[in-house]
């Protein structure tokens, strides 16, 4: 209905809408005091999936299903969702944060012409106007800011916004839009899987451990993946460690790789140059481990051991299966 | 071939930004100012395919103030042919799709095969001004390629770009609009000679008036706040399986993280 806050559905490919959806849905649930809609875009939506929005508190799923949506292109995208909000006039729409949504939501703005807060972290509701926060120059400062016309558009950043509480039998009403498939002009050849690691993705892990130059070479990550198996986390690198060609990039924390906000930040041999700490300084608590009791991180830690991470990292991935296997 | 690559002049990535008087805006006094490190993939991806086919053009454009002009300088060091400068201060509080908007003229008027543009500027972090650009433009995009190869006679390009567990690898008709990843390539330092060729190079400004376009902003900031600072933390001593202990317990216990 008009005046609603969309959430478009970000989804594992498989029919299940992923877990930061509850935060994407609980922060627009607050903000427009329950008047939340999902708009899910797929190739194939499961009846368990629109289950659950609906237990997250959307009101109404506006289901898009067609072959062509899939994998995400942006011109065949926009155009379908572009002519559904041009019909339904909502407020605001929002997105988590995810490779596909961060181009979507932008070229859906240019397409409705209107603003969009990328990575917002915040959001308050200013009399009848929304405000947004937004981390800028890698999270050094934030950048308060304010749309001139709605729909308000912003990408939301993992990690940070309260989820909403799934509510057993709460059910949205589904409705089916028959959106017709704008000709695609990406031809998809293949999907290359990354060799997996069996542990979470970097920016939407709750947990995350990184690895620094005091890692002293690539064959030493593994320590830091075993730990990363008892506790569910995610391996991250500094900047120091990619360009010494230890991780590959796309493992990166820091302003020219990803911006992190988990709720538990391990950091081993990681010093905190400037560049890394803007990456992730808002996660909720930071451990530093190293050697040197004057590495800037240490400034920033809740919790800190000076010490030799090779000494270290073992004894707490010892320390932490006891406690989990409890 | 001609390619054109839109950069941005940002503060370098060491640099400790503060907050200016006006609560709006950064203390630019002091600040290092660098081409922003995805456009630097940007701009090497560009010189490379020039290269490549041994003929074409690298343009180089840039939207912000007068000093952005040193950025442009730079990317003609690098190697690239000549820059075009949007420089007006009714600019001033471009957003991301005023700046998409100014681009698109530049890319009509310009006619380049590909455009090319960094996954995002690391000042605003929006990200968003190549995939508006190719919206404006009606144009196809691909967003943090990690490879890119254009067919001989100049009609596709198959590029790969990066998403949550892997990489799509697409065929995408030209023109198009291609967002560099960090990994697609090692950018070139420039060379003295390239340092003095690019001083004998053309910049050309251009006004909002030249591109026939009125700004509008649809999003503005209406406060620049430094992050609160985070409490003071604890060293926790005492020898590795004492200390370690401790940590789990105060992270389980204290900050319930665990």
């Amino acid at each position: 209905m008009a005046g609603a806050f969309w959430v478009i559905v970000e989804d594992d490919r498989q029919g299940a809408p992923k877990k930061v959806m509850a935060e994407a849905l609980g922060e627009a649930a607050r903000l427009s005091g329950g008047n939340v809609e999902a708009v899910w875009v797929t190739d194939k939506a499961t009846d368990a999936g629109l289950t659950q929005l609906g237990e997250w508190g959307a009101s109404k799923v506006w289901l898009l299903e067609n072959a062509a949506f899939a994998p995400y292109r942006g011109e065949v995208w926009v155009p379908a969702v572009a002519e559904l909000a041009a019909k339904e006039s909502p407020k605001a729409i929002f997105a988590p944060v995810t490779s596909r949504q961060r181009e979507f939501m932008a070229r859906l703005a240019a397409k409705l012409g209107v603003g969009l807060c990328a990575d917002a972290v915040g959001f308050k509701m200013d009399g009848d106007k929304l405000v947004g926060t937004r981390p800028v120059y890698a999270g050094k400062l934030l950048s308060k800011v304010a749309w001139k016309q709605m729909p308000w558009m912003a990408t939301l950043r993992p990690n940070v916004f309260r989820p909403a509480e799934s509510q057993a039998g709460k059910t949205a009403q589904v409705e089916k839009v028959g959106a017709a498939a704008a000709p695609e002009k990406l031809k998809f050849v293949e999907r290359r899987e990354e060799a997996s690691t069996g542990l979470p993705e970097l920016t939407e892990a709750e947990t995350v451990i990184s690895g620094g130059r005091g890692m002293k070479g690539p064959e030493n990550y593994v320590i830091l993946e075993e730990m990363g198996k008892v506790i569910g986390a995610a391996v991250g690198a500094s900047r120091a460690a990619v360009d010494a060609g230890w991780r590959p990039h796309r493992f990166q924390i820091g302003q020219t790789g990803r911006t992190i906000s988990p709720k538990l930040y391990l950091g081993f041999g990681v010093s905190g140059a400037i560049q890394h700490l803007a990456g992730m300084r808002t996660s909720k608590v930071i451990v530093a481990v190293n050697k040197d009791p004057e590495a800037p991180i240490f400034k920033i830690a809740d919790y800190g051991i000076v010490g030799d991470l090779f000494e270290v990292v073992p004894a707490l991935t010892t320390e932490f299966k006891k406690l989990l296997e409890k | 071939m001609k390619i054109l690559v839109a950069i941005k002049q940002v503060p370098d990535t060491a640099t400790q930004v503060k907050v200016a008087g006006d609560a709006r805006s950064i203390e630019t006094a002091g600040i290092t100012w660098i081409v922003s490190p995805y456009d630097e993939f940007a701009v090497e991806e560009a010189l490379r395919i020039k290269e490549k086919r041994g003929q074409g053009e690298v343009v180089a454009v840039t939207l912000g103030p007068e000093r952005a002009k040193e950025a442009l300088r730079s990317c003609l060091a690098m190697g690239a042919d000549r820059a075009i400068h949007v420089n007006d201060p009714a600019f001033n509080d471009a957003d991301t799709l005023t700046t998409a908007r100014a681009l698109a003229k530049v890319v009509e008027q310009e006619q380049p095969a590909v455009v090319f543009v960094g996954r995002q500027a690391i000042d605003d972090d929006m990200g968003a001004v190549g995939a508006q650009l190719a919206e404006v433009l009606g144009w196809p995009c691909a967003y943090w390629i990690m490879e890119e190869a254009i067919d001989g006679d100049g009609k596709t390009v198959k590029a790969a770009r990066q998403v949550e567990g892997g990489l799509e690898v697409f065929d995408i008709p030209l023109p198009a609009v291609l967002a560099a990843q960090k990994g697609i390539n090692e950018p070139r330092y420039p060379t003295l000679k390239g340092i003095m060729g690019a001083k004998k190079k053309e910049i050309k400004d251009v006004k909002a008036s030249d591109l026939g376009v009125t700004p509008e902003p649809q999003l503005s900031v209406i406060a620049l706040e430094a992050l609160p600072p985070r409490a003071a933390g604890r060293i926790i001593e005492g020898d590795v399986a004492t200390a370690v202990k401790e940590l789990v317990r105060s992270l389980r216990e204290d900050a319930k993280a665990i």
